[in-house]
């Protein structure tokens, strides 16, 4: 599938504002902020669930632990794909049981992996509370699911890609918007 | 460090034609496997509504339980067909029974037969998958794929199998264990060491390239990274092949001491089901250089990964 580049939609400074305005708003939301464990899914929310617990220790000198998830297993699709998606370990450090949970990703779009990773958390035990934390709302939701704590809410088509680098994950920081050649 | 590769092949008959990389994306998936029946709930959805099947022509209550484990932690709905009982006892053909089973819509056999190369015919009767787990003397490569991921999750600072020496003690000649083993280990560049009496080594093994063979335990298990003991059958002892149990329990069991001479992180392995005190000795199979529990443990999500890395990925 050939990729066709359209324009910047956040630069490393915007992405930086963005994480900073959600690491404030799970500090006013959260009851006791040392109950929170921040779970990044894999590939990009970890960098970004990484980045929101740095920030809120040193805004409140609280460390939140960061649990890395990996919904391979939970897609709702796998017997109907023609490659095979590599399974990553999950690694959630602390017991999830009765805990207020901040699910983070990259990019929220139908929907469907943030419903894979609520079946996936449930597995691992029974949070009080799960929300929801993405950097880029895209739309073209295909199931009743919505954000909690969104970087920046962006109207694209569905042939348009999102597409998210971290320095840790990609050696570079920013997101753009791409489209699908025909 | 080696990227993850896509697994592409369509069935798991022997691991002649998986590569190394293959084999070590494999054992990523593994890693994660490992990690989910560490769960409290041991049971992910992937293979919803898809059925296994396992074919079991020889008594395996072990591999069996380890495979329809590997499938329901994983949610495939599975059947079991033995066949003692079954309509082959009444002169049906292996082809018919197949082809009976195969109306159930099933979508991958795990194949057990004692005759080699009955899970390659079968490939060829159905569009299902097909797991070899074991046939003939000839291959049992999801053992082998457990036994080497045993080692590298339990040999100390791990560094791949390059420069590492296996050794197999025993009965070589009837063991598709050794087999798969010794063909595993070596893609993977380790250097594999057999020994037993000569009746049971046979010699065409020994001009494998990385094999060598060898009569005396003291001397094969100088500087060995792991040692594997095969299970001595007894009867093995009334066809002739070596005089008595205890000879062979004199020259050939495993002991702590005999171990002395290996590496000092050496592993101890058994495939199992195993004889103690004859071709292993009991306080060695228990201590803390043995993983033959280990290898029990990681049979389930090594199979895991095998029925993931066939089914998931197939559609047109």
């Amino acid at each position: 599938m050939e990729l066709r580049w359209k324009k910047r939609l956040m630069d490393e400074g915007e992405i930086n504002r963005a994480v900073n305005r959600m690491a404030h708003e799970i500090i006013e939301r959260s009851d006791r902020l040392e109950g929170v464990v921040l779970v990044g899914i894999h590939t990009r929310g970890i960098p970004m669930a990484e980045h929101l617990s740095k920030l809120i220790k040193h805004y409140e000198g609280v460390e939140l632990p960061v649990g890395k998830l990996d919904i391979t297993l939970y897609r709702d699709d796998l017997t109907e794909i023609g490659v095979q998606p590599i399974v990553r370990r999950t690694e959630v450090p602390v017991d999830i049981h009765d805990r207020e949970l901040v699910l983070c990703d990259d990019v929220l779009y139908t929907g469907r992996t943030a419903r894979a990773a609520l079946d996936a958390l449930m597995d691992l035990g029974r949070p009080s509370l799960i929300r929801l934390a993405v950097l880029v709302d895209r739309g073209h939701r295909e199931l009743p699911i919505q954000a909690d704590y969104v970087g920046r809410a962006i109207q694209t088509s569905r042939s348009e890609v999102i597409k998210v680098r971290f320095h840790s994950t990609d050696g570079q920081e920013g997101v753009d918007l791409l489209e699908r050649g025909s | 460090m080696m990227e993850a590769v896509q697994i592409r092949h369509r069935h798991l008959l022997d691991l002649e034609d998986w590569s190394a990389s293959e084999i070590e994306s494999l054992w990523r998936t593994t890693d994660a496997m490992v990690e989910v029946m560490q769960r409290k709930v041991k049971k992910v959805p992937a293979l919803q509504g898809l059925t296994i099947v396992t074919l079991f022509f020889e008594n395996s209550t072990r591999t069996r339980l380890s495979f329809e484990r590997a499938a329901k932690a994983q949610s495939a709905e599975v059947l079991n067909f033995a066949a003692g009982g079954s309509s082959l006892s009444k002169g049906e053909s292996l082809k018919d029974t197949l082809k009976a089973i195969d109306a159930m819509q099933a979508d991958l056999y795990v194949v057990r037969h004692g005759v080699a190369g009955t899970p390659h015919q079968l490939s060829r009767w159905t569009d299902a998958a097909i797991v070899n787990a074991g046939d003939g003397r000839r291959a049992h490569p999801t053992q082998a794929l457990l036994d080497g991921y045993t080692f590298r999750q339990g040999f100390r600072g791990f560094d791949g199998f390059r420069g590492k020496r296996l050794v197999i003690v025993g009965d070589v000649m009837h063991s598709r264990v050794a087999r798969s083993n010794i063909g595993l280990w070596t893609k993977l560049g380790a250097e594999v060491v057999l020994c037993g009496p000569r009746t049971l080594l046979p010699t065409e093994l020994g001009h494998w390239p990385g094999v060598q063979r060898c009569f005396r335990l003291e001397e094969a298990v100088e500087g060995a990274h792991a040692v594997m003991a095969l299970r001595m059958q007894r009867e093995r002892m009334q066809s002739g092949l070596f005089p008595s149990l205890s000879e062979y329990q004199a020259r050939y069991q495993l002991t702590a001491k005999v171990m002395e001479h290996a590496h000092p992180d050496a592993l101890v392995m058994h495939p199992g089901p195993m004889n103690r005190d004859v071709e292993i000795e009991g306080v060695l199979a228990d201590s803390p250089r043995s993983v033959i529990e280990q290898q029990v443990a990681n049979g389930v999500p090594v199979r895991m990964a095998v029925l993931y890395s066939l089914l998931v990925g197939r559609a047109r």
